[in-house]
């Protein structure tokens, strides 16, 4: 299936139209929801933290310090990834699996068309493309978060946190990076086992919700199996 | 002029097709029936190259199909156009993108060349001011209809229909079947029509084969049809009431 994605496109314009269309229903679509929870996780991992490490001998900034280890190495690039591969994956598995069910691949193949580089191309390449870029905004969203909770609760002072935030540059750089690595061959798994299992659905509507349903638990697993690799190749 | 040859295709220890040979012929209606489950599908699938036979040649035009690589059956595919079972519509395309996208993909016409060509496509099947609808939002009727217009909209030089009539009302069953054979003399097409309804066979089969479990049992046309002696054929075409007391008329 891998191989057909770099055959020679029938035309450059059709698969770039695809391109953008999968950034958009693959990435841009899942932002909000993206967004809405990296604020409350960087709100909640403020407070559980300042509150566990109450003590006048440890500083405040340390909670800023902590919350950003925790959303740059882990949370953005892997829960993010993982809520990405129930919401994305899904979706990537039950399209491709009614367009099977419904003969339109076939339609595609008798036109001549190579329908796993038209319909599969766009989406992992789309996927490798706009999945760093969701993590970042989850990132920021994160910190954005976890300020307005330590403003709002009073639990550190925000500029406490700011601080926080702002130590450590050069392992910052290091840390997004790694994040973005990892981003980009867990956004190559979950597109992938996705469309492999819409792809190669036979069937009817059952065996299209029952591959959606794989599709998720693949991916899901492939991504905390690369996480343990990727730590140990990256990190280390 | 589509001929195939010998073919056989078997899944999992199941004969599929045995030994089928018959002739397409260009300029007519070809028709494969049979009882559901005969094979006519898969053989369908066969001679399109959805599924390789284990078995025999099929020839497009003295090109023979099977032997190819899948580069040169790609060429051959293009001068195809199928329209399947359910319509296979793209969901996401408005009726005008439908039948643009061979267009788009394989052609060179610029956009108002694309357009004109749309809309005489839609306005061959009597599809008008449907263009911006979504498939979901138009008739099964239409949706039949639309996608024909999508299999013509290249001229292809061979048209494939998978059950055209399955799901419709005896009145659009008609309309659609007179269609496939005017579109069939206008672009003197090799069309082949699945199908295992006798209305379409006495309205449009001018080459028939009757496929019974996995065999080519029977040729004729829709005149022989009615008066051959082959009893799993009489069983197929006179299975109704209404067909048994008519051919005690006829005699």
């Amino acid at each position: 299936m891998i191989a057909a994605l770099f055959s020679k496109p029938e035309r450059i314009s059709a698969y770039w139209n695809r391109f953008i269309e999968e950034i958009i229903q693959l990435g841009i679509k899942s932002i909000f929801i993206v967004v809405l929870m990296s604020a409350f996780m960087g709100a909640v991992i403020v407070i559980q933290t300042a509150t566990a490490i109450d003590s006048a001998w440890i500083p405040d900034y340390t909670v800023g310090f902590t919350v950003k280890h925790s959303i740059i190495l882990e949370f953005s690039p892997t829960i993010i990834s993982l809520i990405l591969a129930g919401k994305v994956g899904s979706n990537i598995a039950s399209e491709l699996g009614t367009m099977r069910v419904t003969e339109q691949i076939d339609a595609l193949e008798i036109m001549g068309i190579n329908s796993r580089g038209f319909l599969i191309g766009p989406k992992v390449a789309g996927s490798m493309f706009i999945f760093p870029v969701i993590i970042i905004f989850s990132m920021v969203f994160g910190f954005v978060g976890g300020w307005f909770a330590s403003y709002g609760t009073g639990l550190i002072p925000p500029e406490q946190f700011i601080e926080g935030i702002r130590s450590f540059s050069y392992e910052n750089y290091e840390h997004i990076k790694y994040a973005l690595i990892k981003t980009v061959v867990f956004a190559f798994l979950i597109s992938s086992v996705s469309s492999y299992f819409g792809y190669y659905t036979k069937g009817g509507a059952l065996e299209v919700g029952k591959n959606s349903t794989k599709a998720v638990v693949y991916s899901s697993i492939l991504i905390l199996l690369s996480n343990v690799l990727l730590t140990q190749l990256l990190l280390i | 002029m589509i001929e195939i040859k010998n073919i056989s295709k078997t899944f999992q220890d199941v004969k599929v097709l045995d030994d089928i040979s018959f002739t397409f012929y260009k300029g007519k209606t070809n028709l494969i029936i049979g009882e559901s489950g005969s094979g006519k599908t898969v053989l369908t699938k066969c001679i399109v190259g959805l599924l390789d036979p284990d078995e025999g040649e099929i020839s497009y035009d003295g090109r023979m199909f099977s032997s190819l690589k899948m580069k040169e059956k790609k060429e051959i595919r293009k001068e195809l156009g199928m329209l399947f079972q359910a319509g296979a519509l793209f969901d996401s395309l408005t009726v005008e993108e439908n039948v643009a996208f061979p267009l788009k993909i394989f052609s060179d016409m610029s956009r108002s060349e694309m357009d004109d060509r749309v809309n005489f496509c839609l306005k061959r099947v009597n599809i008008e001011n449907k263009n911006n609808l979504f498939p979901a939002e138009i008739s099964g009727g239409m949706q039949k209809r639309v996608a024909i217009a999508r299999a013509i909209s290249m001229n292809p030089k061979y048209l494939f229909c998978d059950e055209p009539n399955s799901g419709l009302d005896p009145v659009t069953a008609i309309v659609i079947d007179e269609l496939i054979k005017e579109i069939t003399e206008e672009y003197n097409m090799t069309t082949v029509v699945i199908t295992h309804d006798m209305n379409s066979v006495l309205e449009i089969g001018e080459n028939i084969m009757f496929i019974y479990q996995g065999k080519n049992y029977w040729t004729g046309n829709k005149e022989s049809i009615l008066n051959t002696d082959v009893k799993e054929v009489n069983d197929f075409v006179y299975v109704s009431k209404f067909l048994r007391q008519f051919k005690e008329k006829i005699g």
